[in-house]
């Protein structure tokens, strides 16, 4: 295959919007939390990005895209640290059917192991000890996401080769199953096993700063196109579609949260746009390429609403995912997979296509809640035994960004910024040899 | 000398501080304040979930007048920050011991 360098400068920019979003999700995750908790939330996804690209390269990629073992997962070993991965026999560098390099490949697919791990962060905030979600990182991604992204993408079975297609060809254009069920269940699993924080449904909890939230959702919304639109692989018709689709069901989401908020609360809030514009955008990632612009606003329409209902549930089930990524994620992602079944222009329900694709949607939509669930819990409860999950009542009352990072994201008082004293307690000058002061 | 302590709606600081000049007040301490009266503050709704936020923000006023002066400084607070609905906010008065003016050592009268 000859490199189309137009399909590879778009995958390479696709592949930097999708890494944008994990910051764009610390931020969103972030303005929701308190202020004394803002910044273990943020490093909760900036620590899965320092982790995951490293994981990637290693086994992740090998894992998702390598030999499979069963149509599970890839052979780890196969192409271990990206061995037989960027080069032929030649020397060449590999190209793939859409004329783009493997490698660029691997750029793209290692920002959705990032973000799909840290998405699962905002079930947990507030009360988790920073060392156990790090191991935890590793074991999930390695466990969960890239054997779902094998059996969906990689050829395995849940994709168009697997034993479910001879109903239909299951469709998950950009990660319905593999980024937001999967993450979705894993948040609902750890917030049941970490359980509620002290005071939860009680005390107040609300966000310390939603302009950074909206400004997250904003870098959400922008880094989205790479996520869908480049999941077309190449610069073409059905990455435009997906674009359009991307915009017009995230603006549907967006009026469907603020009308169902509208009605029974009484207000349109800026908290509840964001949310619309993350639900909306859920709902579409499977979907970016099956469905017409106007099914997606119809779809995108259904997520904003149906969530927002959604994330009152944990009060009354008695559950602490802090920041709605079961409510957002898992019932977004199911809206979107499971609304392939309806709205998909050549095999939906609603289009005549019958209820071959419909069924093939809620089968793996279910397979990948049981396969997410289960393993989740295995290492969730392991970790617990090891490692344990929480920091101490202390720490969770007074803050965690103190304990666990030994810092504070806000100068609360002020007093203090002006003295000059430097007896004892005060910080010392750090001192620097002259080559680093000059360096 | 009296120490007249003033909360009121955030929104009124400025006619409160004109009124104080006009009553001939050369000097204030004012600082952000939170609390709460009859009416428990307001709710607020976060995802649907519903918060009272007890705990409103105001404004504290504070000057320290002569004896013969607190009860005119007192109206012109009033004054200036009343609206007639809930959450005007409180003023009261307490006496005070002594005053010195840290710059010159000055005492009592002389150092307001």
């Amino acid at each position: 295959m000859e490199l189309d360098t137009g399909a590879t400068a778009w995958m390479l920019i696709s592949a930097s919007l999708v890494l944008l979003m994990t910051p764009g999700l610390a931020l969103f995750y972030g303005g929701m939390t308190r202020s004394k908790s803002v910044l273990n939330m943020m490093m909760m996804s900036f620590g899965a990005m320092a982790v995951i690209a490293v994981v990637y390269v290693l086994w992740g990629w090998s894992m998702s895209y390598g030999s499979s073992v069963g149509g599970i997962v890839g052979n780890p070993l196969d192409q271990f640290g990206l061995s037989g991965a960027i080069y032929d026999g030649t020397g060449a560098f590999l190209i793939d059917d859409y004329g783009v390099p493997g490698i660029v490949g691997v750029a793209f697919q290692s920002t959705f192991a990032i973000i799909t791990t840290a998405l699962i962060s905002g079930a947990i905030a507030d009360r988790t000890r920073f060392s156990t979600w790090m191991v935890f990182v590793v074991l999930w991604v390695t466990l969960s996401y890239f054997p779902m992204a094998h059996m969906v993408w990689g050829g395995g079975l849940l994709s168009g080769d697997g034993p479910f297609a001879s109903i239909a060809t299951p469709i998950d254009f950009a990660g319905g199953t593999v980024v937001h069920i999967n993450a979705g269940v894993a948040g609902l699993v750890l917030a049941l096993i970490i359980g509620r924080r002290k005071g939860f449904g009680a005390v107040p909890m609300k966000p310390h700063s939603l302009p950074l939230t909206m400004l997250g959702a904003a870098l959400l919304w922008f880094g989205w196109f790479g996520f869908n639109a480049g999941s077309a692989f190449t610069a073409d018709g059905v990455a435009g579609l997906a674009w359009v689709n991307t915009t017009t069901a995230t603006a549907a989401a967006v009026l469907g949260w603020l009308a169902t908020e509208k009605l029974r609360d009484g207000h349109a809030t800026s908290l509840g746009a964001a949310s619309g514009v993350v639900a909306g955008l859920v709902a579409i990632t499977p979907a970016a390429g099956a469905l017409s612009p106007v099914g997606s606003i119809a779809l995108g329409a259904a997520a904003g609403a149906l969530c927002a209902l959604a994330v009152g549930l944990k009060y009354r089930l008695g559950y602490d995912d802090s920041l709605d990524v079961v409510g957002v994620h898992l019932v977004g992602g199911l809206v979107g997979t499971i609304g392939i079944g309806f709205l998909a222009t050549e095999t939906g329900l609603l289009y005549g296509g019958g209820a071959s694709q419909l069924a093939v949607q809620v089968i793996i939509a279910v397979v990948a809640m049981i396969f997410s669930g289960v393993v989740t819990a295995v290492i969730g409860l392991a970790l617990k035994a090891v490692m344990g999950w929480r920091v101490s009542e202390d720490v969770e009352v007074n803050g965690i960004d103190q304990a666990e990072h030994g810092e504070s994201a806000y100068e609360a008082l002020g007093v203090g910024r002006f003295s000059t004293d430097t007896g004892a307690g005060a910080p010392a000058p750090v001192r620097r040899s002259t080559t680093e002061a000059h360096a | 000398m009296k120490l007249v302590t003033a909360i009121v709606q955030p929104h009124r600081l400025d006619d409160v501080k004109k009124a104080l000049e006009a009553a001939g007040v050369h000097g204030m301490t004012v600082s952000e304040a939170n609390g709460y009266g009859r009416q428990h503050g307001h709710t607020e709704v976060y995802r649907g979930a519903e918060y009272t936020i007890e705990l409103v923000p105001k404004v504290r006023v504070e000057v320290v007048v002569d004896d013969y002066d607190a009860p005119a400084v007192v109206d012109a607070v009033v004054g200036a920050a009343q609206s007639g609905r809930i959450g005007d906010g409180k003023v009261w008065t307490v006496p005070v011991e002594d005053v010195v003016r840290v710059r010159t050592g000055e005492r009592g009268a002389d150092a307001l």
